[in-house]
């Protein structure tokens, strides 16, 4: 073990817990908003039943990646100081735009979107509902610009082996920006998805069946159903925008050791490394993939080996790794296309507006699928993109830092067992919210009210939340 | 011009981090004070107080270490290298706090006191780590057995000043038998952040020939002493406050006003000390900053947003004024 593995141990371990929360938050704002925009057309107390439980969940997820986030904020300086001394320039202003046009938007307005209801009139808690939606949003926006500029940096010139900018709109419209930022964005929408149609499922299997858990079933069903194959075909042009830019990854994604034409899409192999493994593949499937050509010179796809340096090996390659969570990913995302296509057949065919008993018990099964596929496509890119921290320009290796490995070794353990005591607090909870009755309604209308979509004003304090 | 932009910077990122002192420093004191109040209404409505604001007090601390690193990468380096361990120890100590904000009211509501436990516990090994820190920074970032005895001074002093905003915040924010016993926290923490105060004024004298020379030369010390007295005068009003017995309208609030003023004023007279420094007789400002390009776009981006992001977060302070209540929770679970 070296201090550069450890570095890189703890910094995937902070990261990995980290993203799980924004996973949750970015599409869960926008789905929140959706409900108080429902409850405001059609006045029925579903929805707001739905919003106060899953605004509980978003508050759980918030502060929890808050918390995860200021670890990484400190990190990125004691473990790599080399990466800002490097291209500081670059990252600064992207980090610093995060913390003032977002950081401070959503964590101000959730406040308000948490403790306004009943204090501040309807049209306000919307709104900060809102901005709260869009802050997470434009966090991720800016964290993924900079995330895409180290895979495809742009827009820069090095002198003194600093990074320069020569121009902004190239730095942030760096060649995989929208790709990246389409791609984790829909994985948050799926995540969501099918978180929520997992937790309607699971308190559907325990018998709670009423109007809200239905509601919450066919939304989250519906949105994963409609998600997916847009998702799919946005993974598909990430992965040919990835082709074009790193195509050593493609390489390890796909398994593909030599050069050749028409190359199979190998479904398992083992060794991966080896060049006479054992393996499973469909022929012509990757070169089709990549190249839209099954055979002839057309289809030929780039090997590992035009990669190795003198002296390397695959084994000098994070192959393994990124070829199994790419087929994590992969896998995850048909059994999501599967499952929820299938289950909205069934919703439409069967008479309740309701998927078969045994499709609610897969759904109950795999609320957490999303995150799955997420942390696997994640591992795949940024595995992918060793041994630089930024493609062509800084290597991991140069920018560690030198802090003593006894301590880096304490602290691991000192933040692996406060994560995991928070991933277990934060499954207990959910397992409550799912065994709880049926929320208070947040809002309760005025008597008489004609519009109950503003009936609802800063008069009512207290009696909900009692 | 160029020359310019990293004085501004060191304005600021001394700026984000007063800011992030008073704001969490009241929530973090808050934290400290639950141990001290036996009732668990007590201590629903005293989290209550902070609930909407706590989330927006921390992001200052995340802008003074983004400023710090995008600013002065090499201080950031030479800093948070030097206090890796203490550094550790708050972010654990920010994580159990904010899991506890969280956990106190999804849990089992039997599991309540324990999880206010877990909140001081987390709020105390945060203040604690600060003022370490801070202490360690005074001494210059050595690490011996007296800058550390210097540096768990420092830390406990740390504590009692932060215990202090958290007692004048409660004064304001709560009312009746919670009031009271709140105000009976504030005495003993002005005694102690008094002494705190003296220690560091002391202590940083003690270590560097520049800074004695800098507040006891001729004229300075008439030029600068003022700030002490004013910080002693402050003490002596929030004492006084503390005793009075009966607090309402804006009267409750003269305490937090002077306690956010004295932490302000003890903040510009380190300020002073350390100038034109940025690690303490180590390394100059303009020596750790960065390419001045980038911080003239962070720069506009700053003076653009700032008075914004000070204007909403003004606007949710109005807007959740008046006194706490225990139930201030909205998404409080229901049966379970």
């Amino acid at each position: 073990m070296e201090a550069l593995d450890l570095a890189r141990i703890q910094f995937a371990l902070n990261i990995t817990v980290h993203f799980l929360f924004p996973s949750i938050t970015i599409a869960l704002g926008w789905v929140l908003l959706g409900l108080k925009f429902a409850y405001a057309r059609t006045g029925a107390q579903t929805w707001m039943h739905i919003y106060a439980l899953f605004a509980k969940i978003f508050a759980l997820s918030f502060a929890f990646g808050v918390v995860t986030g200021i670890v990484m904020s400190f990190q990125f300086g004691t473990n790599w100081p080399g990466f800002m001394e490097t291209v500081g320039n670059v990252a600064g202003p992207l980090l610093a735009y995060e913390v003032l046009t977002a950081f401070f938007l959503e964590a101000v307005f959730i406040g308000i979107m948490l403790f306004g209801p009943g204090r501040v009139p309807d049209w306000l808690h919307t709104l900060a509902t809102f901005l709260v939606a869009l802050g997470t949003s434009l966090s991720a926006f800016w964290i993924l610009v900079l995330n895409s500029w180290m895979h495809t940096p742009a827009g820069f010139e090095m002198r003194d082996g600093m990074a320069f900018v020569t121009s902004w709109a190239e730095v942030i419209f760096n060649p995989s920006m929208p790709y990246r930022i389409s791609h984790t964005l829909l994985s948050s929408g799926l995540t969501v998805a099918f978180f929520m149609a997992g937790l309607a499922a699971l308190r559907w299997v325990r018998g709670q069946q009423g109007q809200d858990v239905r509601r919450t079933l066919q939304l989250g069903v519906g949105l994963g159903a409609v998600l997916i194959p847009i998702q799919i075909f946005v993974g598909d042009l990430h992965g040919l925008n990835t082709l074009e830019h790193q195509p050593h990854k493609i390489a390890m994604m796909e398994g593909v050791l030599e050069t050749q034409e028409a190359a199979p899409f190998v479904l398992f192999a083992y060794p991966v490394t080896a060049e006479d493994r054992f393996e499973v593949s469909i022929p012509g499937a990757s070169s089709f993939i990549l190249t839209h050509h099954r055979s002839g010179p057309k289809s030929q796809v780039l090997g590992l080996n035009e990669f190795l340096e003198s002296g390397q090996t695959f084994e000098d390659f994070p192959v393994t790794k990124v070829f199994w969570a790419f087929r994590l990913m992969v896998g995850a995302g048909v059994l999501m296309l599967l499952v929820s296509w299938l289950a909205v057949w069934q919703m439409w065919r069967g008479g309740q507006g309701l998927p078969r008993t045994w499709m609610i018990h897969v759904l109950a099964a795999i609320p957490a699928i999303g995150w799955v596929a997420t942390l696997a496509g994640w591992y795949t890119t940024e595995i992918g993109r060793q041994p630089w921290l930024v493609a062509g320009v800084l290597k991991t290796s140069d920018a560690v830092g030198t802090t003593p490995l006894s301590a880096l070794i304490f602290t691991l353990i000192g933040y692996g067992i406060v994560y995991a005591l928070m991933l277990i607090f934060y499954i207990w909870v959910i397992i409550r919210l799912i065994r709880s009755r049926p929320e208070q309604p947040l809002f309760q209308p005025k008597p008489g009210a004609l519009v109950p979509g503003a009936a609802h004003g800063v008069a009512q304090r207290a009696s909900a939340g009692a | 011009m160029e020359l310019i932009y990293p004085y501004i910077f060191a304005f600021l990122l001394g700026l984000a981090i007063l800011i992030y002192v008073i704001l969490d420093g009241f929530d973090l004191g808050v934290g400290l004070l639950l141990a001290f109040e036996k009732t668990q209404e007590g201590r629903d409505t005293m989290v209550a107080s902070i609930g909407p604001f706590w989330d927006a007090n921390e992001t200052w601390l995340v802008l003074a270490v983004g400023l710090l690193l995008v600013a002065f990468p090499f201080a950031h380096g030479m800093i948070l290298t030097a206090l890796y361990i203490p550094v550790f120890f708050m972010l654990v100590g920010l994580m159990i706090r904010g899991a506890a904000f969280e956990l106190r009211v999804k849990m089992p509501e039997a599991q309540r006191p324990l999880w206010d436990g877990v909140f001081f516990g987390g709020s105390l090994l945060t203040s604690f780590s600060q003022g370490f820190m801070l202490g360690l920074y005074v001494m210059g970032l050595v690490w011996s057995y007296q800058t550390v005895l210097f540096a768990i001074l420092v830390g406990v002093s740390m504590g009692a000043a932060y215990a202090l905003m958290g007692a004048s915040w409660l004064l304001g924010k709560t009312a009746g038998a919670l009031q009271a016993r709140v105000a009976q926290f504030g005495r003993p923490a002005v005694a102690l952040t008094a002494l705190g105060f003296a220690l560091i004024s002391l202590g940083t004298p003690a270590v560097s020939q520049r800074v004695f020379d800098l507040w006891f030369s001729i004229p300075n010390i008439f030029l600068l002493g003022w700030l002490p007295l004013a910080a002693l005068g402050l003490l002596l009003f929030i004492w006084r406050q503390f005793g009075l017995g009966s607090w309402t309208g804006l009267k409750s609030w003269r305490a937090f006003a002077a306690s956010a003023l004295a932490m302000a004023l003890a903040y510009t007279g380190l300020a002073i000390s350390f100038f034109p420094y940025i690690v303490p007789d180590k390394l100059l400002i303009v020596e750790a900053a960065s390419d001045t390009s980038a911080l003239f776009v962070i720069l506009m981006g700053a003076l653009g947003v700032l008075p914004i992001i000070l204007g909403y977060t003004i606007y949710a302070y109005w807007l959740f004024r008046g006194k706490a209540r225990s139930d201030g929770y909205r998404y409080r679970m229901t049966g379970a």
